[in-house]
């Protein structure tokens, strides 16, 4: 009996997952646990894995394609074997089902995480005459269910295209027919028709407008949506809007930070390794947190979970997006532990390599653009977590010392707060700590 | 100034009069200019009483056949005249209805011909009414002659569909040329009313712009009851005598000749485009000599609009009446769903009755799309069997890859009503599959369609 291979949640948060490369051919030996393909997800580049031993019969899904969670996307089985939905090209004759809106809404949950549906046996196997059951048809489970006509839904799913990307132009912003030939143009940069076609890397995929020299005489460009940067749109979206922000701000002089980096910088000289600012300040926040948990703390809707761990995220701006990688109990972690792990995990991030726990779960986190000369900003709130700190770059200034004026290099440091969470006092407070800790570095041994 | 309003509507058809209601409706102060009655050729010498004559032919053919049926009517006699005057009764309380119309929404009506001037002006004898916002020309058509081949209308042995509709004693014998709907509905009303009736159609088909099958099966119905059908003929010269009218007719390589009483001149009409004003204005012309408009219906010049037959084929009604919403919607500044002019229903209320939308079989094959046809004959439904309707059928295209419900004709009884589901299905993009899966009463003629539809899949159930 032939297994069919689901495309699986392989993030919490995964909805749908983009088929890169099939790393299998139909016909290839498949062993449990072995990789058939990368998936990229919401979040990073996965691998799915075989969950049944046997050939790999049929590929489903060409590579370049967006599928839903839950979908079927390939069959495994012994060679020879006859697999029900072959051939299901477009010629399907059924609309989604109610199965594959289930698994979908499964797979939202954060509950979940990784928890691939099982690879449930076919039902009827073996040949079975027409009508072929297709992969359902593109099953909205959330809220951003889009509004789209029935032939248009079989064109975009054959098109490879995600009518969430679609602008309708029917009724009420239906998508229609028109836009779904439309945007199957459109998407082919980002869609590969064949799975045998090479297909490019994920870097270098991606078409962000920086990466291309504008061509004379087009008025702008329109860069279809990746995984990642809906992901962005739809979580930052959720945060700024319901979530009540405000903002503190205050300058922290780092010259003693700065000087007492420089000199264990000498000191691990020769050992390797070193420790930047942003490593001194993860740490220092996440001490400060220590000592004030009301900022520590996750905003549940009919409850708010105070942390009695601390678990630092830090943003990492990877091409055409961000992603923050969690420095977990960072304020037991030495400094040079974190600088190492931060320096691991903002690599993998750039090439898209982190395992969903790993940039899951943070109770607060670091943003920092002190590397391009910002002087000052404001971070948006990374739900559940009720706070950030956004890090300016630090610029030498003078300063009033007294009656002199002397030159120290400062910085400026701006706490985004859920005031759902956490009141203006609250926060006040906290910053006045992270300020005495990174002013006098020794504070952090208290 | 008592002649100044929002919108002028020039021609109170179905086309004006909607458009002046949805005017109203957006609370734009509207006049309609009419020259005649209220509701246009379709109201009062079209759509409505040839309907209410077609309904007088199917009695007349049912009681022919009522003995069949346990119901013995006894000799059936038909009377024209009295059938003639209940479609007038038919009409004009359809025409006063518009009038009904006009009043609830307090919309001014101009008895009188109007002219166009520039400037948003219609002159109307020796008032000028002038436009705030727009006017909008929906002059219509009217029925036309073929001069060129000595066939030109003098009301007596050459008449349109005018005196068709009027005659009070009808001819022994009729030919009637051009077998499109106005030709083929007159040959069923005057076939069912004892008149010998031969109709010449010039292209290679009756129904030339439905499904050949569609063709086929009504040719074959005429034929069956005793109605000549030629097609593909040529009249080649028309001898018109004062009780009589000679065509010959070269029609498969074979010469013929045809004498009528009368001949019924059903080929085509003429738009009303002549001394309107449109030179004056600067609205220019298509081709085919329609009024050139653009998408949003609008004319070379800016603030006239034109809307129904003037506006271009399809010259049917409800075409008109949909055109009339939407340029209603565009003067008041809305942005309304732009109309589908492919999917305009199309309708002829012969018996059996003729329904399409979409592309008929020929065309997809033109066209070279990959389509398979699902067909499901009347002659297996249930329904149609107890009302003795087995004529006909429905025939679904659909796109081979999606579904794509690319055309539907239906031939039969009611195929006028159930046609509307494909619409309904054509417009909101449902395949073929979301009409199978609505569940469709039994026993009725729409299960046809469901049939149809599962019969382009492959599955039909009942055939």
């Amino acid at each position: 009996m032939a297994t069919k291979v689901h495309m699986e949640a392989l993030s919490p948060t995964m909805e749908e997952g983009r088929l890169v490369k099939w790393t299998k051919k139909e016909g290839d030996a498949v062993k449990s646990g072995d990789t058939l393909a990368e998936v990229e997800t919401d979040k990073a580049v996965m691998e799915l894995v075989a969950r049944a031993d046997g050939q790999l019969l049929k590929v489903v899904v060409p590579a370049g394609s967006t599928v839903p969670v839950g979908n079927v996307v390939a069959w495994i089985g012994k060679p020879g074997e006859k697999v029900d939905g072959a051939g299901t090209a477009g010629a399907g004759s059924q609309t989604a089902g109610a199965g594959s809106q289930e698994s979908g809404a499964g797979a939202a949950k954060p509950a979940v995480p990784a928890a691939a549906p099982k690879p449930a046996p076919a039902p009827a196997a073996g040949p079975r005459p027409t009508p072929p059951t297709p992969a359902p048809v593109v099953a909205q489970a959330d809220a951003t269910r889009v509004k789209a006509s029935p032939l248009a839904r079989r064109i975009a799913k054959d098109a490879g295209v995600d009518l969430k990307l679609v602008q309708g132009s029917g009724p009420g912003g239906r998508v229609i027919k028109r836009d779904v030939e439309g945007g199957a143009t459109q998407a082919q940069p980002v869609t590969t028709p064949t799975p045998s076609s090479r297909l490019p890397t994920p870097s270098s995929r991606l078409p962000t407008p920086s990466s291309r020299l504008p061509t004379p005489g087009v008025p702008y460009e329109d860069v279809p949506l990746s995984q990642i940067r809906k992901t962005i749109a739809k979580r930052l979206a959720a945060s700024i809007g319901p979530v009540p922000h405000f903002f503190l701000t205050t300058e922290i002089d780092m010259e003693r930070a700065a000087e007492a980096r420089e000199a264990l910088n000498k000191q691990l000289g020769e050992e390797g390794g070193k420790i930047s600012c942003n490593d001194i300040i993860i740490k220092a926040v996440a001490l400060a947190l220590v000592q004030h948990r009301a900022c520590n703390a996750w905003f549940q809707d009919d409850h708010i979970r105070y942390w009695n761990e601390v678990h630092i995220g830090m943003a990492v701006a990877i091409e055409d997006g961000l992603i923050t990688p969690v420095i977990r109990n960072a304020d037991q972690k030495s400094l040079r532990a974190i600088g190492a792990e931060s320096r691991e995990l903002a690599g993998r991030a750039r090439s898209r390599r982190l395992k969903p726990e790993e940039y899951t779960g943070a109770t607060f986190s670091v943003s920092n653009l002190g590397m391009f000369d910002i002087d000052d900003f404001t971070a948006v709130i990374n739900p559940p977590e009720a706070g950030i700190v956004a890090i300016g770059s630090i610029v030498a200034k003078a300063v009033p010392d007294g009656d002199r004026v002397v030159v120290r290099r400062r910085l400026r440091l701006t706490m985004s707060c859920d005031h759902r969470v956490i009141d203006g006092a609250t926060g006040a407070v906290y910053l006045k700590t992270l300020k005495q800790m990174l002013e006098n570095p020794l504070a952090m041994l208290l | 100034m008592a002649n100044s309003f929002d919108v002028i509507v020039l021609g109170g058809g179905p086309a004006g009069y909607v458009c002046a209601i949805r005017c109203a409706q957006l609370g734009l102060q509207t006049v309609v200019i009419e020259q005649e009655k209220l509701g246009g050729v379709c109201v009062n010498i079209g759509c409505i009483p040839t309907k209410a004559l077609l309904h007088s032919a199917y009695i007349a053919n049912l009681l022919k056949e009522s003995k069949d049926f346990g119901v013995e009517a006894g000799e059936v006699k038909t009377d024209y005249g009295v059938a003639m005057k209940r479609s007038r009764r038919v009409a004009d309380q359809n025409s006063k209805g518009v009038e009904f119309l006009m009043k609830k929404h307090k919309i001014t009506v101009v008895r009188g011909t109007g002219v166009l001037q520039p400037g948003k002006k219609v002159k109307v004898g020796s008032e000028v009414y002038e436009a705030k916002k727009a006017v909008v020309i929906a002059t219509g058509s009217r029925v036309k002659g073929i001069p060129q081949i000595g066939l030109e209308i003098n009301k007596t042995t050459v008449i349109s569909s005018d005196e068709a509709l009027l005659m009070e004693k009808i001819p022994a014998t009729l030919a009637i040329i051009g077998a499109g709907a106005v030709g083929m509905e007159f040959a069923d009303i005057f076939h069912a009313f004892g008149v010998k009736v031969t109709i010449i159609e010039a292209l290679p088909r009756i129904l030339p712009l439905e499904d050949a099958e569609a063709s086929d099966a009504v040719g074959k119905s005429y034929r069956k009851r005793g109605i000549e059908v030629i097609a593909g003929a040529k009249v080649t010269k028309a001898t018109v005598a004062k009780d009589k009218v000679t065509l010959d007719v070269e029609a498969g390589g074979e010469k013929k000749q045809i004498v009528a009483a009368a001949v019924l001149m059903a080929a085509g009409r003429a738009v009303n485009i002549e001394n309107v004003g449109l030179k004056e204005c600067g609205i220019q012309l298509t081709e085919r000599g329609f009024i050139k408009v653009d998408k949003n219906l609008q004319t070379s010049t800016a603030g006239y609009y034109a809307i129904g037959d003037v506006a271009g084929p399809p010259m049917l009604a409800h075409k008109g009446s949909r055109e009339g919403v939407t340029v209603a919607e565009i003067i008041a500044g809305q942005k309304p769903h732009p109309i589908k002019y492919d999917n305009v229903p199309s309708v002829t209320y012969c018996h059996p009755e003729v329904a399409s939308i979409g592309l008929t079989e020929d065309q997809c094959k033109e066209k070279k799309l990959d389509y398979v046809a699902g067909k499901f004959p009347f002659s297996a439904s249930g329904r149609a069997r107890g009302t003795g309707e087995t004529e006909g059928f429905v025939k679904i295209l659909r796109d081979k890859k999606y579904g794509e419900i690319l055309g539907a004709h239906i031939v039969g009884g009611h195929a006028s009503e159930i046609i509307h589901e494909l619409a309904v299905a054509r417009e909101n993009e449902y395949t073929v599959e979301e009409v199978d899966l609505a569940i469709h009463a039994h026993p009725t003629m729409s299960e046809a369609i469901a049939e149809a539809a599962l019969d382009s899949l492959g599955r039909a159930l009942n055939v």
